[in-house]
């Protein structure tokens, strides 16, 4: 009975301080701003198809028409819609962010875990995580993605593997810090296994930072992979990626200057509003790090 | 104690870049021998580059090269890698120099100021400035920048690198001036970020209190002992900023036709030159390891109170 009641007043406690987190989130001005530009990104993207017009289809006569209220981005030397191919291009860059910010961030969760938990295969896990570091993130993510070839899964892993490094070192630092608290201890002499205490205790407790560095690999990751495909090493043509439309553009930029204008805008806007909404939560969830707003 | 993990560190990265060279797609032998060449002529080559035998054979033997300084032969230049990386990495090294002197004073002095007017419309403007330096990808804005100072003003070679022995310092200067600032925007948001919060925390902190309690001026306070303590977090990231400097180059070299490391990398990935781009990834590996080592010696000067054994 009085345990009920304990575990109830917890419960209450925990809701109570997920409610504080999200009304100071809501308050934050940053964070609000990043989230308005992300989701009408997301709405954005996800209206493409109401365009009514095949992101891919050549029209041979409308070939490099200026922005006009027929083509509201102007049209491309293929003549096709480029208002259609930028929001088909959010639906791509968008897909990409967040698989790198997941994939990234699962295994960088596990490994920082691991490593923190299991003291033998730290230096084994540190070693590899500072052999990943060694050469500059999107070098690392040029040479996997050739070798993996020009496909949008095989730039997903390239940059995933590339920030795994990061996300693990901040996971591991924040769960040897969890470690030697005390309820880890109680934890441990009754008996909880580890893989209880690693994946109950030391992974929620890395949420908050772990989430914020997720927020800012996905704006890292929109900007690599716009650099990747204009390098030619990105999902491969025809597909509208931002990055692909500005390499395409790019030798006409004399004259059409559109081409390469607005898919360059769209990417400063999705990073942009993923790094507002990174330092949103950064001051919300990690206040190590506050910076004052 | 950092020398001991460095060896590993190292031996983990070559065995890495080794498997993902070997990882690329397409047959290197037939990319030499041409789309014409008899199946007899591909499979000479591919004995004659060693191809042909286990990996393990290959990878000790590539060690072996390593251990004695050879890092390969470029299948498609027809010079050693070393050499190849030699005639390029003035270029790099150049930009890389000229955009880290326009990005330290920069990136730290806004920084400050944001953080010493916080809150104000000075902060708040140093902020958002900041973050677009973070948010505009350098590549876009190197075309745009391109377009605008070169194509319509005429004021600087849009592509192309003059070196420093040939036409002088104004020449030189003028070829790498615009790729640099290009490349330094994304390094001054990054650093003036990070100054400003390492900048909060001093600022906040009791003995500045004391400081200005007791009178010292408050130009002393803030160069003497704010600036000093700000360094040391803005310290640990420099190691982490020349990573973005190398590796923004790679991107920008390609924007502004300069003939440097990127370039000789794309170029090696494109023609399927892999001792050519396993030999450059390496000796960017060692090259940022020892960098890491100077940061974290650095560090020591700059926080006595860290001492490496």
């Amino acid at each position: 009975m009085a345990e009920a009641t304990i575990l109830a007043s917890g419960e209450a406690i925990a809701a109570r301080r997920r409610f504080r987190v999200l009304r100071k989130l809501l308050h934050h001005r940053s964070f609000m701003a990043g989230f308005i530009i992300v989701a009408v990104m997301v709405i954005a993207a996800l209206c493409a198809p109401l365009t009514g017009v095949d992101p891919n289809q050549m029209r041979v006569r409308l070939r490099f028409r200026p922005p006009s209220e027929v083509n509201w981005f102007g049209t491309d030397q293929f003549g096709r819609d480029l208002f259609t191919r930028t929001l088909y291009g959010a639906q791509l860059s968008l897909w990409i962010g967040l698989a790198v910010a997941v994939l990234s961030g699962v295994v960088g969760a596990a490994i920082g875990v691991l490593s923190a938990q299991f003291r033998r295969l730290d230096s084994l896990l540190m070693r590899i995580m500072d052999a990943l570091m060694a050469a500059p993130a999107i070098l690392l993510a040029i040479g996997l993605g050739a070798a993996l070839g020009p496909q949008t899964h095989s730039v997903i892993i390239a940059l995933a593997v590339a920030y795994i490094p990061r996300t693990a070192r901040i996971v591991r630092a924040s769960a040897l810090v969890t470690r030697e608290l005390e309820f880890i201890e109680a934890a441990r002499v009754s008996g909880a296994s580890s893989m209880r205490i690693m994946f109950k205790h030391l992974l929620p407790n890395a949420s908050g930072p772990l989430l914020v560095q997720s927020t800012f690999v996905f704006a890292f990751a929109i900007l690599a992979e716009a650099a990747l495909s204009f390098i030619g090493i990105g999902p491969p043509p025809p597909a509208p990626s931002w990055g692909n439309i500005i390499a395409e553009g790019r030798q006409f930029a004399v004259q059409s200057w559109w081409i390469m204008l607005f898919p360059g805008f769209a990417i400063s806007l999705a990073a942009l509003g993923m790094n507002l909404l990174g330092d949103g939560l950064r001051d919300v969830l990690d206040p190590r790090l506050k910076v004052e707003s | 104690m950092r020398l001991s993990q460095a060896v590993p560190v190292l031996l983990i990265f070559s065995v890495m870049v080794f498997m993902l060279m070997h990882l690329l797609p397409g047959d290197p032998a037939l990319a030499i021998a041409g789309p014409d060449a008899s199946p007899e002529a591909v499979q000479k080559i591919r004995e004659q580059l060693g191809l042909d035998r286990p990996l393990i054979v290959q990878l000790l033997e590539w060690f072996s090269h390593l251990a004695v300084g050879n890092f390969g032969e470029s299948l498609t230049l027809k010079q050693s890698v070393i050499s190849a990386v030699g005639e390029r990495l003035p270029v790099t090294l150049s930009l890389s120099f000229v955009s880290l002197v326009v990005t330290l004073p920069i990136g730290i002095g806004l920084g400050v100021v944001a953080a010493y007017w916080r809150n104000s419309w000075i902060d708040a403007w140093v902020m958002v400035l900041a973050l677009l330096g973070v948010s505009l990808p350098g590549f876009w804005v190197g075309i745009l920048s391109v377009l605008y100072f070169s194509v319509q003003l005429g004021w600087f070679p849009p592509s192309g690198y003059v070196p420093l022995t040939e036409g002088g310092v104004g020449p030189w200067l003028a070829s790498l001036i615009q790729p640099a600032v290009v490349l330094a925007l994304f390094q001054i948001g990054f650093l003036a970020r990070i100054t400003r919060s390492a900048m909060l925390d001093v600022l906040d902190q009791d003995f500045i209190r004391t400081a200005r309690a007791k009178g010292v001026d408050e130009w002393t306070t803030i160069a003497k002992h704010a600036f000093r303590n700000t360094l040391i977090p803005v310290v640990t990231v420099l190691g982490i900023t020349l990573s973005l400097l190398v590796g923004g180059s790679v991107v920008i070299e390609q924007v502004f036709a300069l003939p440097g490391i990127g370039r000789l990398i794309v170029q090696g990935i494109l023609n399927r030159d892999y001792p050519l781009v396993q030999g450059t990834m390496l000796l960017f590996g060692f090259a940022f390891v020892v960098i890491n080592i100077l940061v974290d010696i650095i560090y020591t000067i700059v926080d006595p109170r860290v001492r490496y054994g």
